[in-house]
């Protein structure tokens, strides 16, 4: 591992640790209301100031990065096992089912993702408890995001289908589920971790635009795409620029995920 | 890059015929699947113009009546594609106005700002892709990393969000989100390509990089780099939701994330289906583009 990539690795940590203990670190919660302070500057009780109902804005980037940060890895989690599920099958059992899977796999990303997401979010009730839009909002994630990974993962089973051990494998008399879970699964590992890894960052991108666009985590719970959406009310980066720091700890956040990622990707 | 004289047009034929047949059956798919996720939703049933007091049970019950026909999906499906072949895309429930005027009035603008966007990204990134193979300073390549890297780590509602603070015009946004993609895949293409032995050959005999690039490299990175263009398009049309819808600019993306926010079943059914075929028209015409310039033996 490089310095970069251990840079990186230590901010996602120390992010991550740091909104576990927004608890501890912001005793006040994300829905408390100094109502004598609505959109205070930063101050020595409120660190980033109040949002314009008096919300202290630095327990909100703290909770709302809680949020997203152990949301967006649930939800790439559910899409990299769909994604096993179809692709990993579909390319282990080949023949119609491979070219089911395929065809399946090709109408889902033919369709522009936020077209996708925009869509089947606003099919699903909008007027929701906050805790309903939290799951709804990365569950659609989840579940929709499992396309672009089960191509690779289809194509990876399908050349291992073909590869020398599994047909001495079947020779030696293995076959159906036990062949496929002794022997392709763990073989299917590393392109599994890559996706899963690939997936964290996309998520929390798609939940950034979906929460600006009204579409996302509801109020008063936080979330990156919701602490964004503040930035629609400003004037000028001068005016105010401690409501650009949500955009800063994301942007620093998603470089770190990159400079992990290639790494995956290569190994993939 | 070499255009080919010999490209068998009996092939040529077919392959645009399978293309098309795959065009005509994903988009029949995918308008499906959207109208049953859509008559599948819940509240689906539920009109709000049934709340104004001012309509009397007669007008409340001919507003069930209108949209009846939709509680089947099939009978919803095959209706909407009877009366799509006569020209008839339906009305917007919420914008109470035919889908077909929305989709004439709206297109034009997406088609703009997404086409000046696209035409931005490209050159933009094209330049600095191939100026960072020609020139080779590690700097410079550095400053294109990190460039394209800060653009990949934003959101584009924010980058549509900073376009309104700085005044920009939207296609710029979408330039902005586009450009990553296409230098990235573009630098590592060229990179390849730069490493073949026969590239390594002809420099090596003094071959001018300008003829380099002309004669070896495009033709090597050029089919990919055409079939990025046809994803491209895809990306361009992601974007134009929150760029429209943030911006103010009154183009398909701003329909489609008004449409969602209001529920709207025919107006969501058919810019998916729209979107789809744009989409797949795209990667279609970039595959028979570079079947057409394929280079073949005579």
């Amino acid at each position: 591992m490089n310095l970069a990539r251990k840079l990186a690795c230590v901010v996602v940590v120390f992010v991550c640790a740091v909104s576990l203990a927004a608890n501890w670190l912001a005793p006040v919660g994300y829905a408390k209301q100094f109502r004598e302070a609505p959109g205070a500057p930063p101050s020595h009780e409120h660190w980033l100031g109040t949002d314009e109902v008096g919300r202290d804005r630095f327990a909100r980037v703290l909770y709302g990065t809680r949020i997203s940060l152990l949301l967006a890895p649930a939800a790439a989690l559910v899409s990299t096992l769909l994604a096993a599920l179809v692709g990993g099958l579909a390319g282990y059992l080949g023949g119609i089912w491979l070219r089911l899977a395929r065809g399946f796999t090709d109408l889902f990303l033919s369709l522009p993702w936020l077209f996708l997401l925009i869509t089947v979010r606003a099919v699903l009730p909008l007027n929701v408890s906050p805790l309903t839009s939290v799951l709804i909002t990365f569950l659609i994630l989840g579940l929709l995001g499992w396309a672009a990974a089960a191509r690779v993962l289809s194509t990876s089973a399908d050349a291992l289908r073909n590869s020398d051990f599994v047909l001495q494998a079947r020779a030696s008399g293995l076959h159906g589920p036990r062949l496929f879970l002794i022997h392709v699964l763990p073989n299917l590992k590393p392109v599994l971790y890559a996706q899963f890894w690939i997936s964290i960052p996309v998520f929390i991108l798609s939940e950034a635009n979906l929460g600006i666009l009204g579409l996302g985590v509801a109020e008063p719970l936080p979330s990156w795409g919701s602490l964004l959406r503040e930035l629609e009310g400003l004037m000028s980066f001068r005016e105010e620029p401690w409501r650009l720091v949500p955009l800063v700890l994301l942007i620093v956040v998603m470089t770190s995920f990159q400079m992990l990622l290639s790494k995956e990707e290569v190994t993939a | 890059m070499l255009i080919s004289k010999t490209a068998p047009r009996k092939t040529l034929f077919w392959k645009i015929a399978r293309h098309l047949a795959a065009i005509v059956a994903i988009v029949l798919l995918g308008g499906l699947l959207s109208a049953t996720l859509v008559r599948l939703a819940p509240g689906f049933d539920s009109d709000e113009r049934e709340l104004d007091p001012g309509l009397s049970a007669e007008s409340v019950r001919a507003l069930r009546q209108s949209r009846a026909g939709e509680h089947n999906i099939l009978r919803y499906y095959s209706g909407y594609l009877r009366a799509a072949w006569h020209g008839d895309l339906g009305t917007s429930h919420a914008l109470g106005q035919p889908v077909q005027s929305l989709l004439r009035e709206r297109w034009p603008v997406t088609l703009r700002v997404a086409g000046v966007g696209l035409l931005l990204a490209w050159l933009l990134a094209l330049l600095l892709a191939f100026t960072a193979c020609l020139w080779r300073v590690p700097v410079y390549e550095m400053m294109g990393i990190t460039l394209s890297g800060a653009f990949l780590c934003i959101p584009a509602a924010v980058l549509a969000l900073l376009s309104v603070i700085l005044n920009a015009p939207g296609y710029l946004a979408i330039a902005l989100i586009v450009f990553p993609k296409i230098y990235r895949y573009s630098r590592s293409l060229l990179a390849k390509a730069y490493e073949l032995p026969h590239i390594t050959a002809a420099r090596a005999r003094g071959l001018g990089e300008m003829r380099v690039l002309a004669r070896h490299v495009l033709p090597v990175a050029g089919p990919q780099m055409i079939a990025l263009a046809g994803v491209t398009v895809s990306i361009a049309l992601g974007a134009s939701i929150p760029i429209e819808a943030l911006c103010g600019l009154p183009g398909i993306g701003q329909l489609a994330w008004q449409a969602a926010l209001s529920r709207d079943l025919p107006l969501l059914v058919n810019l998916t289906v729209l979107v789809t075929l744009v989409t797949l028209l795209a990667n279609s015409g970039a595959d028979v583009m570079n079947y057409v310039l394929q280079p073949r033996d005579v």
